[in-house]
């Protein structure tokens, strides 16, 4: 029991039943089974791109450009429906994650072999994959009339009583789980975090691993592109503009040090739920959603006091031992 | 050891060759701000009259206001994400305030002191608490921006007195507008403060290695608080500018200009992991962005398009010396 009070996962868990607990007060109906479904698909596609920043958070990185990748491959992938409406929609899902890829491999590449710092190769391509939407989509919007049924319809089908984005965000979880916990990439990018320098003595390739998170955040970026679009219906230069903070709050809220090396699957999809819980509930307890912003502030300042606790490392402050003795 | 008998002299500042101003950063920008100033002038009849280039300016000095402020921010390690939202947050108590009655020294006076009390609270949460500044500044950016929304949600803020306006719209002299000439003040006074004082040197000390500074005596914490609550002023003071210059507020007014700020931050030369740069890089950077942005609309090149043009000028400019080294040494790739 006291090895489980530890984890950070079981107090971000236990805010949460508080905060629904809270909720629940003033609106009966929002612990139902069946809404609280409903507020995981709806933050499914959040969930999804928490992990794909966090591999990156975790290598000491950032990824600002997750949103302009989106925007771009959903832009991509609706213009290529409406042109072309036969094309499966499997296949569509395969053509995001590789168009993903390669946005996501530019700044990989940029980072490891000219080892520009990740948040300068970001700021620039956040821009440029923005513009690059305006480009190919010459300014138009991609409406819901000019999408085929399918391409809308496929998230939405019921599976074994979930929507098949609820299982698709269900499937990331447990890969990123997975290849987290399982698997030496999982370790490396830990490892990294932690101490670079140490991981080359280890024999890990510290610039590959970085541009392999960078790819999987740019096909993360890519298959949400495809999801965002089906979901809310429209595809326009404007999608997701500025969510690439939410994302990174959504990782911070989940524990996951800015700093590299700390954090988990777990705390990132809870982070990722906290936010989409706040944002699910306010409508239904009559607040106005324009609370909603300060609230999730307020909420990323709380969450970095309190991770900021856990992560003091001993010894790395050695003038204030030295005060104290 | 051999023994000296005086104390060895250090000079003040190293010698440099005339080279290393050549091939200096600040040599680079200033021939590409050549190239497309030339380009410009060449691609539209409009470019060179005085007051197009009068226009082209108010492209850049207010989120070059910011910059400034920012930059030293930056050489000491630390970042602020929510300028955007004091500018914000600062309009809409200016705009609460017109709504009372106030005037126009009020108004800037509440515009400044917003923009000191925002700056102020991010400092102590970086110093006091030890926290990382991206992380507190993307939360705090969400805190501020959303007070704003909480008191405006989708109205606007009208009604500004007519003396307010001079401080976005007026001219000082012919063509000089009041937000160019405060632009070129301020770059001076932080030209000075930065290059000619010690504080200057205890920020770039900072940003190169803090526990060596602590042990050195230099007071890291206050010196970062400092930062924190200057860049918060340049904000509300760019807030003045913003909100005098549209005459009215809205909550989502500067949206994204943080990012815009620490692009020319970055362009000018200054390490985005701290301890090295200059205020002429960054003024430098700030005249580029503004000739793009201005030479682009110009040719009827659509905003977004232009967003594009940044990016890559960032990415290439600071790619290209790395590039260029490695070609020299033959070990690219």
């Amino acid at each position: 029991m006291k090895n489980f009070l530890k984890y950070r996962e079981t107090w971000l868990l236990a805010g949460i039943a508080v905060l629904i607990g809270l909720i629940s007060t003033r609106f009966p109906g929002f612990a139902d089974p069946a809404n609280l479904r409903q507020v995981f698909n709806d933050t499914s596609i959040l969930m999804i791109l928490a992990l794909g920043q966090m591999v990156v958070i975790l290598t000491r990185s950032i990824d600002l450009s997750m949103a302009s990748n989106l925007c771009f491959t959903g832009m991509v992938v609706a213009m290529l429906n409406a042109a072309h409406p036969a094309i499966p929609i499997p296949l569509l899902i395969v053509i995001a994650l590789l168009v993903g890829l390669v946005l996501g491999a530019i700044n990989g590449f940029l980072v490891w072999r000219l080892n520009i710092p990740s948040i300068v190769v970001t700021l620039g391509t956040l821009t440029i994959y923005r513009g690059a939407t305006f480009v190919v989509s010459g300014g138009a919007w991609v409406n819901a009339d000019q999408m085929s049924p399918d391409f809308i319809n496929f998230q939405r089908a019921a599976f074994l009583g979930l929507p098949v984005l609820s299982w698709i965000a269900l499937l990331v979880i447990a890969l990123f789980f997975l290849a987290m916990t399982r698997t030496q990439i999982g370790r490396s990018i830990h490892a990294i975090g932690v101490n670079p320098t140490a991981s080359v003595y280890a024999g890990i390739d510290v610039g590959r691993t970085k541009f392999i998170v960078f790819c999987i955040s740019g096909m993360i970026g890519g298959l949400a592109g495809y999801l965002w679009i089906s979901r809310y219906v429209i595809a326009s230069v404007e999608v997701a503009n500025g969510y690439e903070l939410n994302i990174i709050a959504a990782c911070v809220i989940g524990g996951i040090s800015i700093a590299g090396g700390i954090g988990s699957v777990g705390g990132a999809v809870l982070g990722a739920l906290f936010l989409g819980i706040i944002s699910n509930a306010l409508p239904v307890i009559n607040i106005s959603p324009f609370w909603q912003m300060a609230i999730s502030g307020s909420a990323i300042i709380l969450a970095v006091v309190l991770n900021a606790r856990g992560e003091r490392r001993q010894g790395r402050i050695i003038l204030r031992k030295a005060e104290a003795a | 050891m051999t023994d000296a008998p005086h104390p060895r002299h250090i000079p003040d500042r190293l010698d440099k060759p005339l080279s290393s101003a050549v091939f200096s950063w600040e040599a680079l920008l200033v021939i590409i701000a050549v190239l497309i100033f030339a380009v410009n002038s060449f691609a539209s009849p409009y470019f060179l009259d005085p007051w197009s280039l009068s226009d082209l300016t108010f492209n850049f000095t207010e989120k070059g206001l910011i910059a400034l402020a920012m930059a030293l921010l930056i050489i000491s390690g630390e970042i602020d994400l929510s300028v955007a939202a004091i500018v914000a947050l600062a309009s809409t108590m200016m705009g609460m305030a017109v709504q009372v009655g106030a005037g126009t020294p009020v108004l800037v006076a509440i515009g400044i002191v917003v923009g000191l009390a925002c700056g102020a609270f991010n400092g102590l949460l970086v110093t006091r608490l030890g926290l990382p500044s991206i992380v507190v500044t993307i939360g705090t950016m969400s805190l501020f921006r959303g007070i704003a929304f909480i008191i405006l949600g989708d109205q606007a803020y009208k009604g500004y007195p007519e003396s307010f306006a001079f401080f976005g719209q007026g001219y000082v002299w012919w063509v000089f507008s009041f937000e160019l000439a405060l632009f070129l003040v301020a770059a001076l006074i932080y030209w000075f403060v930065l290059h000619g004082t010690s504080f200057g040197r205890r920020v770039f000390a900072i940003g190169n290695n803090p526990v060596a500074c602590q042990f050195s005596g230099v007071r890291v914490g206050r010196i970062k608080f400092i930062l924190f609550c200057l860049t918060g002023l340049m904000s509300g003071i760019a807030s003045v500018l913003i909100t005098s210059r549209l005459g009215s507020t809205r909550p989502s007014i500067a949206q994204g200009y943080e990012l815009e700020a620490i692009t020319m931050v970055v362009l000018g030369g200054i390490s985005i992991l701290g301890g090295a740069g200059s205020i002429l890089g960054v003024v430098l950077a700030a005249f580029i962005m503004g000739l793009v942005t201005f030479g682009l609309g110009l040719l009827n090149v659509p905003g977004i398009e232009m967003s594009i043009f940044i990016g890559l000028l960032l990415i290439i400019v600071i790619a290209l010396p790395i590039v260029w080294r490695r070609l020299r040494e033959g070990r690219f790739a």
